[in-house]
């Protein structure tokens, strides 16, 4: 069995998706189930407290789900701590907590801001969370949060909700050369392709949120990056063809008909 | 007493605990997790914490996000 092990769990799916963003919580749920995703990632935020009653979120996630909160919107590390532990809290104070930590520098690029990622990964690993952390597609970032003891890296391939795919194949090819834990691509996959060609590269999940629940058909779009992520996935395993740059037949040269 | 939630000024009956306040708010302790002054108030402690004049808290929960 090909299984993805990361942060203490064991999943046959390589793919996570996020909640955020669904214009209703049915069509959300509809999504996740047809993404075939066994984590999904959540947001903490400050209750509506004009708002009560409102539907809850987990009422809409599938139960069998693994839930990766998400310290989206922190700029700081203290805010981003401070969100982990409130994350570990609404989970009931599990043991080593996954979280998907993620520390932004502006709101324009939502770019990582990796010194101050850094700086929350020491701490959070050093409480006893798991810690995924989203940065940028610099091995070297990469490396100094594997050495810190993050249980995966997750770099970017483009801005988050960007859609613009992967656009440094070759630094992720770095960031996997060197990695010991497992690297996911976090933000930038646009189309199912994009899926495809992360997992043909070797690396280990994708998460995706905004090219699921901003297509069209959210359910469909879902569906499409479950069987790209499988197929990169098995494409990867299979051992590609060199890239060759002349024709090389497939089909025996010697008894053809034609007269010479 | 006068205390911050969430970001805003809110006035509260004195000597509250902060399950009394969740109460008082109508909200659901287990959907939520709770802040004072920075540090997290686990749930085992909502009935002895009691709250002091100008707390700074947060109450959270769960919302869908990437």
């Amino acid at each position: 069995m090909d299984d993805f092990v990361l942060g203490g769990h064991r999943f046959t799916s390589r793919l996570v998706v996020g909640t955020g963003k669904y214009k209703d919580f049915p069509t959300m749920q509809a999504a996740l189930e047809a993404s075939g995703a066994q984590m999904v990632t959540v947001a903490v935020r400050r209750l509506d407290l004009t708002a009560k009653g409102e539907a809850s979120l987990l009422h809409w996630i599938p139960k069998d789900m693994v839930l990766l909160p998400n310290t989206a919107g922190c700029y700081t590390a203290d805010d981003a701590v401070r969100t982990c532990r409130l994350a570990r809290e609404l989970q009931l104070g599990g043991e080593n907590p996954l979280v998907k930590l993620e520390v932004l520098s502006d709101q324009k690029t939502l770019l990582p801001d990796v010194e101050e990622t850094l700086k929350a990964a020491r701490q959070l690993v050093s409480e006893g969370f798991r810690v995924l952390p989203y940065t940028s597609d610099d091995p070297v970032a990469a490396r100094k949060l594997e050495e810190i003891g993050c249980a995966a890296v997750m770099p970017l391939g483009a801005p988050i909700g960007s859609g613009l795919g992967l656009r440094n194949p070759y630094s992720l090819q770095m960031i996997l050369d060197q990695a010991k834990v497992p690297v996911i691509v976090d933000a930038g996959v646009g189309t199912a392709s994009d899926c495809a060609l992360c997992m043909e590269l070797g690396v280990s999940g994708l998460l995706v949120n905004t090219a699921i629940s901003g297509a069209k058909d959210p359910v469909a779009m879902a569906r499409a990056m479950k069987l790209a992520t499988e197929a990169g996935r098995l494409a990867y395993l299979s051992g590609r063809i060199p890239r060759k740059l002349y024709g090389s037949a497939s089909s025996p040269l010697a008894g053809v008909i034609a007269a010479k | 007493m006068r205390a911050t939630m969430n970001g805003e000024p809110i006035e509260l009956p004195d000597g509250l605990t902060v399950a009394a306040m969740l109460q008082h708010l109508g909200v659901r302790a287990e959907r939520v997790a709770v802040e004072r002054n920075g540090m997290v108030v686990k749930k085992a402690r909502h009935a002895e914490e009691k709250l002091a004049q100008d707390d700074v808290l947060e109450i959270v929960t769960f919302v869908g996000g990437g």
